[in-house]
């Protein structure tokens, strides 16, 4: 098993998941609350807008918008944003993977906001708070609260489905174990077991943290 | 419209919803222009282009061949994957300590292993063995995949629905005299799988999309007749349009079925689990119902032999 680790990047292949991973973590949480903040919104036409948004993103495979990504974007508009051809993939795998989990992060936040009784938006308003502040004291902390271990759940997903960037050429872990597999078919079980325990412990304490978050923040009810 | 959180708007209100849908419409329409238009400068909207779709051939030689290849994947890997997660999902309930933690390291194992990853290493090992013939191989692949992970999914749900039913219900059945198992089996695992429906169903969906991976390892499904499409009649864009439409489609079909059964289910003032939440391990912990059984008998016997006595 060391032979793999001394022959292949493996740690550099974990690493670019890991980055790929952390820059669509955060790209999804920025237009999944935006595509949220629609959904609840009072206004009908943002509403649906979201919702067509979240229904169309949600029902398409991953694989099939990183394509796109890659023939529609890359190959067809020629829309490049780095001449270097590496980044350039990243990049845009980067953007097919933060839309794509940003609708998850939408439901997830919108589920966090669901799980707030009407009754506490009712107290909030008889004793004379404003929308903004019962939104701030009394209604957003609880709907955070709510979301967390959706939140943990979509980031564990999203961790995994880095490797789908493979489809547009990114060097990540699940190419590198093609090739691997290719030059050494001898060491086929440690290659999968290798990987496999790379994403173990990866989303382990993703799990984990949030399990604990949620618990020692879960509003009693 | 979440009524939780706004009040119904007087006429100032309305009339700055009516400002704001306003400029968000112009907003839209400003940015699907410019997309249509990039999207068109390239020729991607020349009739040329979309018209092989009217066609029968391009259907019947490409779209439902692979259609039905995707449906194949996803319909084997369904009935494998329930059997897969009910078998684990007992084997994680089980009172034996040793089967309930093989159980749960095999579950949370191929819970957090990419999927891609797994048909990957199976696609390898078929191959590379010559398990099956070789034209095989890349269905076989897609195959185990999907069922390892959508198994322990389902595993991982119906320990939850269990897990989520009400302890008189586990109680109710050891009171009548029921072992641990036959209440699991006659009482609790009807309810729980009752429970899970609407979740099963949303998983459909992700075993349906999780199909398209197989285009990675060559797996002849859908998403893979883009780039035959895309050669054949040098319209790759349009081609992926129409094939994600058709994705949608179904899955759309698929993701309102489980709102309505959730909603019936709601109605009948079933429990469900809610999707997305599989959260912490809670064990259905039957043992401080046994013990306390047990000492309810011990104390009845206590008070019956020792009354006589003084």
């Amino acid at each position: 098993m060391g032979e793999l680790f001394s022959q292949y990047n493996v740690l550099g292949a974990f690493g670019i998941t890991i980055v790929l991973t952390v820059l669509s973590a955060l790209g999804a949480l920025v237009i999944g609350t935006v595509v949220a903040i629609m959904r609840v919104s009072p206004v009908g036409f943002l509403n649906k807008l979201g919702a067509l948004y979240v229904n169309l993103v949600r029902n398409t495979p991953l694989t099939l918008i990183i394509v796109f990504c890659n023939i529609g974007f890359i190959v067809n508009l020629g829309m490049s944003v780095s001449d270097d051809f590496a980044r350039n993939n990243l990049v845009w795998a980067t953007i097919g993977l933060a839309f794509y989990h940003a609708a998850f992060v939408c439901e997830a936040l919108r589920s966090g906001v669901n799980t707030v009784p009407a009754g506490q938006a009712e107290a909030a308003r008889s004793i004379g708070l404003t929308f903004g502040q019962s939104l701030r004291e009394v209604l957003l902390p609880q709907a955070f609260r709510g979301a967390i271990t959706p939140l943990g759940n979509t980031l564990i997903a999203l961790t995994k489905n880095t490797t789908v960037a493979t489809a547009i050429g990114v060097a990540e872990v699940a190419g590198l174990m093609k090739t691997m597999q290719e030059d050494r078919p001898d060491l086929m079980v440690p290659i999968f077991l290798v990987v496999a325990i790379g994403f173990v412990i990866l989303t382990l304490p993703i799990g984990l943290v949030t399990t604990h978050l949620s618990q020692k923040l879960a509003v009693k009810r | 419209m979440s009524s939780v959180l706004f009040d119904i708007p007087g006429p100032k209100a309305r009339a700055r919803h009516r400002l704001i849908m306003i400029v968000s419409v112009v907003l839209t329409l400003l940015a699907l222009a410019w997309a249509v238009s990039r999207f068109a400068a390239k020729g991607n909207l020349e009739a040329a282009k979309w018209t092989p779709f009217l066609t029968g051939d391009i259907w019947i030689n490409y779209l439902i061949p692979g259609l039905i290849n995707t449906l194949k994947a996803a319909a084997i890997s369904v009935v494998l994957a329930g059997a897969f997660g009910l078998f684990f999902g007992i084997g994680r309930l089980s009172d034996n300590a040793v089967i309930r933690w093989i159980s749960t390291v095999i579950v949370e194992f191929f819970r957090s292993v990419p999927v891609l990853v797994m048909m990957v290493a199976a696609f390898g090992l078929f191959s590379f063995n010559r398990v099956f013939e070789a034209s095989i191989n890349p269905l076989a692949a897609v195959i185990t995949g999907l069922t390892l992970y959508n198994g322990s999914v389902v595993a991982e749900l119906l320990r939850s629905g269990v897990g989520g039913l009400p302890s008189g219900q586990s109680e109710a059945g050891l009171a009548i005299g029921l072992t641990r198992s036959q209440t699991l089996r006659s009482i609790l695992l009807p309810q729980a799988i009752t429970a899970m429906l609407p979740a099963l169903v949303s998983q459909l969906v992700v075993i349906l999309k999780d199909t398209a991976l197989g285009a990675i390892i060559t797996y002849p499904e859908l998403l893979t007749t883009f780039s035959q499409i895309g050669s054949y009649k040098s319209n790759p864009v349009p081609a992926l349009i129409v094939i994600a439409l058709i994705f949608i489609a179904i899955n759309y079909l698929l993701t309102s079925a489980a709102a309505k059964i959730e909603a019936r289910l709601r109605d009948k003032g079933r429990a469900t689990i809610a999707k997305g939440t599989i959260g912490p391990p809670n064990r259905v912990d039957l043992e401080p119902v046994e013990e306390a059984l047990i000492a309810a008998d011990e104390s009845v016997l206590h008070e019956r032999y020792r009354t006589p006595d003084k």
